[in-house]
């Protein structure tokens, strides 16, 4: 079909407009309050919105890929790698993900960031906000529209440089605004925990280069299909560690609840709704590669069952209300990359849609509590009353000190209220469509994914309904929740677009209908799953069941100050292991950190010092070159190249005392040597 | 032995004598008065050799400005009487190797140029001086404009080089 | 018909009396003399080549114009030349070339 008159050749400038939002505010920023900033923020990202649009009409026509080349990039013998865009079902599909969830974020984060500098006073650091986060959407929209696994790592470091500006954005506090470097080695964390995944995503494009010569999509996909198992085996792996540092799978999920160390729109963005969902854009990319593999779906499905029950215990022994939907968002993640790993790509594709509104609903108003608490307390210490916990630093974003916030914040509860259920996924919500999607595809395919992912999923409504019990419900456990102020306007109204998304996000994808599903069939080959009534009933009796049990739990008999969780007696230990996450950390510590501090200064004592510095210095190199030395300045230096010099000078001394005589003053002796010379060369010519 | 072949021999004695004249006279303003006459003699050569433009130039520039340019700065210094002290002691190997470049070039031209005559007869017509400034000025356009630029630096330096340096007369 | 060698081999003896004058003489203006002797003894040769050639159009005229070009770096030769000779002499009072040895090695 003609492309001509569709927008494909604007789709550059879904890079451009963060870019010239970025700079803008990076140049002229600093003469503007901080509502004109944010407006160029929130600006560029929805100009990408836009553009995303566009390029989604213009794909919706055209239903073919469209490769829109920008700029030679590098080319080097075989290799020949260009900035193309790559327009397409699956990348369209990202795009406006990323570029609407990010726009509201954007809006969000204006309310937000304005009241945080404020707490932290340190308003200048604004302008940088704004200008990290257009950087993570130009990075992301790199990473979701390149056409080469080159470009597409371009903005795979992009946004891991983004989100650890980010993480580590108040770099000289912790979490609770005291002076620390718990912020910026949490960001450390994420950065180093991320090259290790991105060393994996390096080899498989590596090996894709050096068994296809290309990393370009299409060639790879056309030559994949005639390459050798282990080399295709070798990929997906390398591709899956890749995907294990990005998408915060195990073993490498350790970074994500760390990152919470950040702002929360960021969380919400960066942690939750896009960067992490790259991975499984990823493996949704490269399907034509893991479908060929079966070990590597299974190995993929695993992983990802694994990861989402794990986080899941880890979650419900979380005080933090960041924290517990830090893990959910693993957990999360596991189902998606579990559901692409089975082949089931359409939906974990419609589960990271439904996954970024509402995760993202989720914590803008987990930031809105934190906000409103904070505002409590600040309200508290300007009026004097100084209760007993003023003294000691206090943590808005511990749940054990909320309670009963929903009469200070109305809007913020029934917001919260639609995220949880639509990540418990009750009926009708955007989660029950696209979690059942995945269950019913894992029961047809790896049943014992379907397994791990209804445990997961159990936990999943549990810890919500404990954490929504915990906060909204019972009785204020401490002074501040009780001042707890509701957040303004620009900060909710986002929050509603969120929710409105989250309550009809499923119809993207309706059994019967799938609509996203034929969507991304122009791009990926997805066998559609089928809704199995069975599966659903299932599912939905047991986030009923989790849910009834954490209200028998936490509200029937709500938690007191100062009280234990109730959890704690009945699983005894089991709950210390979920509260402490499983000693993962400590077990990392212990087994790569500590070993690695102990190679480091074996290599820095024994190596380096006692063998580099003590022996091969001295003995080797200080002694060898000693006699070196004196080996060149008796016999060559003075034997030989004195002497030259020597007969050099003399020589020189004595031809310039006869030659001096020459030069004699008198003009007409030169003229003579003058006539001389041109007898001599007018007699050779002639004799020659 | 044609008349033309008399004349040649005629004014070719007079310039050599002259210029020998030139070379032995001790007084310089003899050796001045001898070379314009050698100067003309050699412009009467020009005009046998169909070059008419180049003769009286020869005639203005060398007999007109030039040597009239000698005679004043002999004037000006009373130089005139300054002993032309030739000792042929030290002569004598200028002179050895001048005769050695004489006999080179006299056997050049006798063995490695063509034997052409050239007849003064016929060219006058053709050695008008249009083709000739036709040529100048168009394909040595270039170099005749770097002449004149020449001739201005020349003229600049001679000012410089003679003006009294009052403040530097203790160097 | 006068054979084109007689006046190179005047021209070759006027050359050679000039380089004798530059030689021998030590009046520093009877050397300017010769070497305008010189340059126009290579004048004669010249213009003799350029009627020599004067059958070819492509370089009839490149002698003559080869002479003009001489006379007028000799104008500028001279007019700096006598200029340097008499700065000289205020200085030295003489024009003796041999009085002029400060260079001496």
């Amino acid at each position: 079909m003609e492309t001509a008159n569709l927008y494909f050749n604007l789709v550059p400038w879904i890079v451009y407009f963060p870019i010239i939002g970025l700079l803008l505010n990076l140049t002229i920023g600093k003469k503007l309050n901080e509502n004109g900033i944010g407006a160029i923020a929130v600006s560029a990202s929805a100009a990408a919105f836009v553009v995303a649009v566009l390029q989604a009409y213009s794909i919706g026509i055209h239903h073919e890929a469209v490769s829109v080349k920008v700029a030679d990039w590098i080319h080097i013998g075989e290799l020949a790698l260009d900035w193309t865009f790559r327009v397409d079902t699956l990348s369209v599909t990202m795009m406006l993900v990323v570029s609407g969830v990010g726009t509201l974020i954007h809006i969000y984060a204006i309310g937000y960031m304005k009241e945080d500098v404020r707490f932290h006073h340190d308003e200048p650091r604004f302008r940088r906000f704004f200008v990290f986060l257009t950087l993570f959407i130009t990075m992301m929209m790199v990473l979701v529209s390149g056409d080469s696994y080159m470009m597409l790592f371009v903005g795979w470091e992009g946004v891991g440089l983004s989100s650890f500006l980010l993480i580590g954005f108040w770099y000289d506090f912790d979490t609770l605004g005291r002076p620390s470097f718990a912020n910026s080695n949490a960001a450390k964390k994420a950065f180093i925990t991320n090259r290790v995944g991105d060393f994996g995503f390096l080899m498989a494009a590596f090996l894709m280069f050096w068994q296809f010569q290309s990393t370009n999509f299409d060639n790879v996909f056309a030559a994949v299909a005639h390459a050798e198992p282990w080399v295709i085996l070798w990929i997906t792996i390398s591709l899956l560690v890749g995907v294990a540092g990005k998408s915060a799978q195990i073993p490498l999920y350790i970074w994500l609840p760390d990152a919470m160390a950040g702002p929360t729109p960021v969380s919400a963005l960066i942690h939750a709704a896009t960067m992490v969902t790259a991975g499984v854009y990823l493996v949704t990319r490269s399907a034509p590669i893991f479908t060929l593999s079966h070990d590597a779906q299974y190995i993929t499905a695993t992983v990802g069952a694994l990861t989402a029950l794990f986080a899941a215990t880890i979650a419900v022994g979380q005080y933090d209300i960041k924290k517990v939907l830090a893990y959910s968002t693993i957990s999360q993640l596991g189902f998606m990359v579990a559901a692409v790993g089975m082949g089931a790509f359409a939906a974990g594709m419609f589960h990271l849609i439904t996954h970024a509104f509402f995760k993202a609903l989720l914590f803008l108003s987990a930031g809105s509590v934190i906000l409103g608490m904070e505002r409590g307390h600040h309200h508290l210490a300007h009026h004097g009353h100084h209760g007993k916990g003023h003294e000691e630093v206090f943590d808005p974003g511990d749940m054990r000190n909320m309670g009963g916030l929903r009469k200070q914040m109305p809007v913020t509860f029934w917001l919260y209220m639609i995220g949880t259920v639509a990540l418990a996924g009750l009926f009708p919500f955007a989660g029950f469509w696209s979690k059942d999607e995945i269950l019913a595809d894992a029961f047809h395919v790896f049943p014992h994914v379907y397994w791990v992912l209804s445990a997961a999923a159990f936990l999943t409504a549990f810890y919500m309904g404990r954490q929504v019990w915990m906060v909204f419900f019972g009785k204020p456990r401490h002074e501040v929740a009780h001042h707890a102020e509701e957040s303004p306007l620009i900060m909710t109204a986002p929050l509603m677009v969120l929710a409105f998304l989250s309550l009809f996000g499923g119809a993207l994808n309706l059994p019967g209908l799938h609509t996203l599903t034929s969507w991304l069939e122009h791009t990926i080959a997805i066998h559609p799953g089928e809704f199995n009534v069975q599966v659903a009933l299932v599912s939905t009796v047991i986030a009923l069941v989790a849910i009834f049990l954490s209200w028998l739990l936490y509200m029937k008999k709500p938690l007191e100050a100062g009280q234990p969780d109730p959890l704690k007696k009945m699983l005894g230990f089991v709950y210390t292991g979920m509260e402490n996450k499983w000693f993962v950390d400590e077990g990392y510590k212990f087994l790569i950190i500590d070993r690695y501090t102990d190679l480091a200064k074996f290599f820095a004592q024994v190596v380096d010092w006692d063998f580099w510095h003590e022996w091969f210095h001295n003995s080797v190199i200080a002694a060898g070159f000693v006699w070196l030395t004196k080996f060149l300045a008796n016999p060559i230096d003075l034997g030989i190249v004195d002497n030259i010099s020597r007969v050099l000078a003399g020589s020189i001394q004595y031809s310039a005392n006869n030659l001096r005589k020459l030069q004699n003053g008198f003009v007409r002796s030169y003229a003579l040597s003058v006539m001389l010379g041109v007898v001599a060369i007018i007699g050779y010519l002639l004799i020659k | 032995m044609t008349g033309e072949l008399i004349l040649f021999f005629v004014l070719a004695l007079i310039a050599v004598t002259t210029a020998v004249g030139m070379l032995v006279s001790k007084n310089a303003v003899y050796a001045a008065l001898y070379l314009v006459l050698n100067f003309a003699t050699v412009a009467i050569f020009y005009l046998m050799l169909g070059s008419p433009f180049i003769a009286l130039s020869q005639v203005t520039v060398y007999g007109g400005a030039i040597m009239v340019l000698f005679l004043f700065v002999i004037m000006l210094l009373g130089a005139e009487n300054i002993q032309a002290e030739i000792t042929l002691q030290k002569a004598w190997p200028a002179i050895v190797l001048t005769v050695a470049l004489l006999g080179l070039m006299i056997w050049m031209a006798a063995t490695q140029v063509p034997v052409v005559g050239l007849s003064a007869e016929s060219t006058l017509a053709d050695a008008a001086p249009q083709p000739l400034a036709f040529s100048l000025f168009s394909t040595y356009l270039l170099p005749f404009e770097i002449t004149s630029f020449l001739l201005l630096v020349a003229m600049i330096g001679a000012i410089v080089l003679t003006k009294q340096d009052k403040k530097g007369s203790g160097k | 018909m006068i054979p084109v060698n007689y006046y190179l081999i005047l021209s070759g003896v006027l050359f050679s009396a000039g380089a004798v004058g530059v030689l021998i003489r030590r009046n520093s203006l009877v050397i300017f003399m010769s070497i305008e002797l010189m340059l126009n003894a290579a004048n004669l040769a010249f213009v003799a080549f350029a009627k020599m050639h004067s059958a070819n159009p492509a370089v009839v005229h490149n002698g003559q114009i080869f002479v003009f070009f001489v006379m007028t770096v000799a104008a500028a030769e001279v007019a700096v030349g006598l200029a340097l000779i008499v700065a000289i002499f205020r200085k030295k009072q003489s024009i003796d070339v041999d009085q002029l040895n400060q260079l001496k090695g």
